[in-house]
């Protein structure tokens, strides 16, 4: 029989490979993977804001990772290099995470907590924090499935067909935002990206349509999530990292029967 | 009869350079309209702000009301990542039933494809995937971005030849943007000449003669637009029953200079 804090971590994981599943083909699509990077850096920060301000770490994440989103996508559209501005934001964010975290007074923060995850720790808020904004990031992806896929597509096919692909970029951000705050007590700030990005990349070799991706990689990332897990009990290896390495080692498997096949 | 789109002293800004000004244009039912032009004189800018993509710096478009309008752009960029079939994309956004999907690509010339990957078609099943995609929404106005593009000269005057034959089926407008003056100009009821604004614009030999034409076209067109002309002054709006033929071979034209745009 599985422990409590044990059964907390397997919901607490899987919940998180569900939600990330939708949201990580849109990232692969729209070559976002940077943009999910820099946005998940960015927690650092909010989690640094949310102690100072005493306000819930979950909103303080939130609203951060939102705000990092909107302003690198606002100064992308304003004609600056995408890759360029990424690598600034990423790594900026990451580094004010981290000073902003040394103001908060005492050891209040466990930054290896912050950095790779700390999910044997998971009390029943962090579970609701994860399934409920899990939940919100299907909704809002299954109900506009058809819209963002063709704002993804093209930006011109979406205007023709009455569809403002600004807004659809907007609701990726935000559910990219909800997913980085979700995440961040699983894997930790440096590999949400991981999540997001490595089941989908698992799943693409055997999908023909958007939907059969996602679904694969909704699997590929359960799978993951429970193989690090079981890699971690047993191996006494942390588990975000193991996680992250059960979906490389899934995508590799992927990858070579595809090109064997 | 109402125009379908019109827009009146249009001006658009991109990037801080003006791309278009002063354009009034209008386009009525069932009307085969051609956009020519010397590359960045804004001829795709131009369509792009009559969907609604570029942002009017003055003037304005209006739309009949509940215009339906498809739009084939120019060329369409697939992410390696995104599986993606013909049939599916079909789907989007507006679900279709199969045999609407079917009816579409086959009257596009695609009957073959909707198995197939969208990643892996050549360019010229592309085009037509873009065309039945765009049919499937029965528009009123279709736009089509510089169609043939990638397409030989045979492969361009059959497909010019279908858009000709749809608009005499449906009665759908047409206003396309291209760089083939010979093939397109047969086949088109009215050219405009664009260059930042709108040079000249009439019937296409009208258009061929004028002064502003030749001055960014030269005159070498004026000999091969004799070897395709031919009779284009039926009323077309809402008559199905032409008396001629259209079935004119352009792809078997004896071979002859003409001056590209571009």
């Amino acid at each position: 029989m599985l422990d409590d804090f044990l059964t907390r971590a397997v919901l607490g994981a899987v919940g998180v490979a569900l939600a990330a599943a939708p949201l990580g083909g849109f990232v692969a699509w729209r070559r976002m993977a940077y943009f999910g990077d820099a946005t998940s850096h960015a927690a650092i920060l909010g989690v640094a804001l949310a102690l100072a301000l005493s306000v819930p770490i979950f909103a303080g994440t939130l609203v951060v990772a939102l705000a990092m989103a909107f302003l690198v996508a606002h100064l992308t559209d304003r004609g600056m290099g995408a890759d360029l501005l990424l690598g600034v934001a990423s790594h900026g964010a990451l580094a004010a995470g981290l000073v902003a975290v040394s103001f908060v007074e005492g050891a209040r923060i466990d930054l290896s907590a912050l950095l790779f995850g700390d999910i044997l720790a998971l009390g029943k808020g962090d579970l609701l924090v994860i399934w409920g904004g899990g939940l919100v990031v299907a909704a809002l992806i299954f109900w506009r499935w058809r819209r963002l896929l063709t704002a993804t597509l093209s930006a011109d096919l979406a205007f023709a067909g009455g569809i403002d692909p600004e807004r659809e970029k907007r609701i990726l951000m935000l559910a990219l935002a909800l997913v980085v705050a979700a995440a961040l007590k699983i894997v930790g700030a440096l590999l949400i990206g991981a999540l997001l990005v490595i089941p989908a990349a698992a799943a693409r070799p055997f999908a023909r349509t958007p939907e059969m991706m996602v679904a694969g990689a909704a699997v590929a990332g359960v799978v993951a999530a429970l193989l690090g897990l079981w890699a971690a009990w047993v191996f006494d290896t942390p588990a975000g990292p193991s996680i992250v390495c059960a979906a490389v080692v899934l995508f590799a498997l992927s990858t070579l029967t595809r090109l064997r096949g | 009869m109402t125009a379908l789109i019109t827009a009146s002293s249009l001006g658009v800004r991109l990037g801080g350079r003006r791309v278009l000004h002063d354009v009034d244009f209008r386009i009525a039912p069932g009307e085969i309209v051609t956009v020519v032009g010397p590359n960045g004189s804004g001829k795709s800018t131009l369509l792009r702000s009559l969907i609604g993509a570029v942002r009017s710096e003055t003037g304005t478009v209006t739309r009949k009301d509940g215009l339906r309008l498809s739009y084939v752009p120019q060329r369409l960029q697939i992410d390696p990542s995104l599986p993606m079939t013909v049939g599916r994309f079909l789907d989007l956004p507006t679900p279709a039933t199969g045999a609407a999907r079917q009816a579409a690509l086959a009257e596009a010339g695609a009957g073959e494809l909707p198995a197939r990957q969208l990643a892996d078609l050549s360019g010229g099943q592309m085009q037509r995937v873009l065309l039945a995609r765009a049919l499937l929404n029965r528009p009123e106005l279709l736009l089509l971005d510089e169609p043939t593009q990638g397409l030989d000269q045979p492969g361009s005057a059959a497909f010019y030849q279908r858009i000709e034959a749809l608009r005499d089926r449906t009665g759908c407008a047409i206003l396309m943007v291209s760089h083939e003056l010979h093939v397109v100009m047969s086949a088109s009821d009215r050219v405009i000449c664009l260059n930042g604004h709108i040079c000249c614009e009439g019937h296409p030999e009208t258009v061929a003669q004028a002064a502003e034409y030749r001055a960014l076209f030269g005159s070498g067109t004026g000999g091969a637009l004799a070897l395709y002309r031919h009779e284009h002054d039926h009323g077309h709006a809402h008559d199905h029953d032409h008396g001629h033929d259209h079935n004119h071979d352009h792809g078997s034209a004896p071979r002859h200079d003409h001056a590209e745009a571009g």
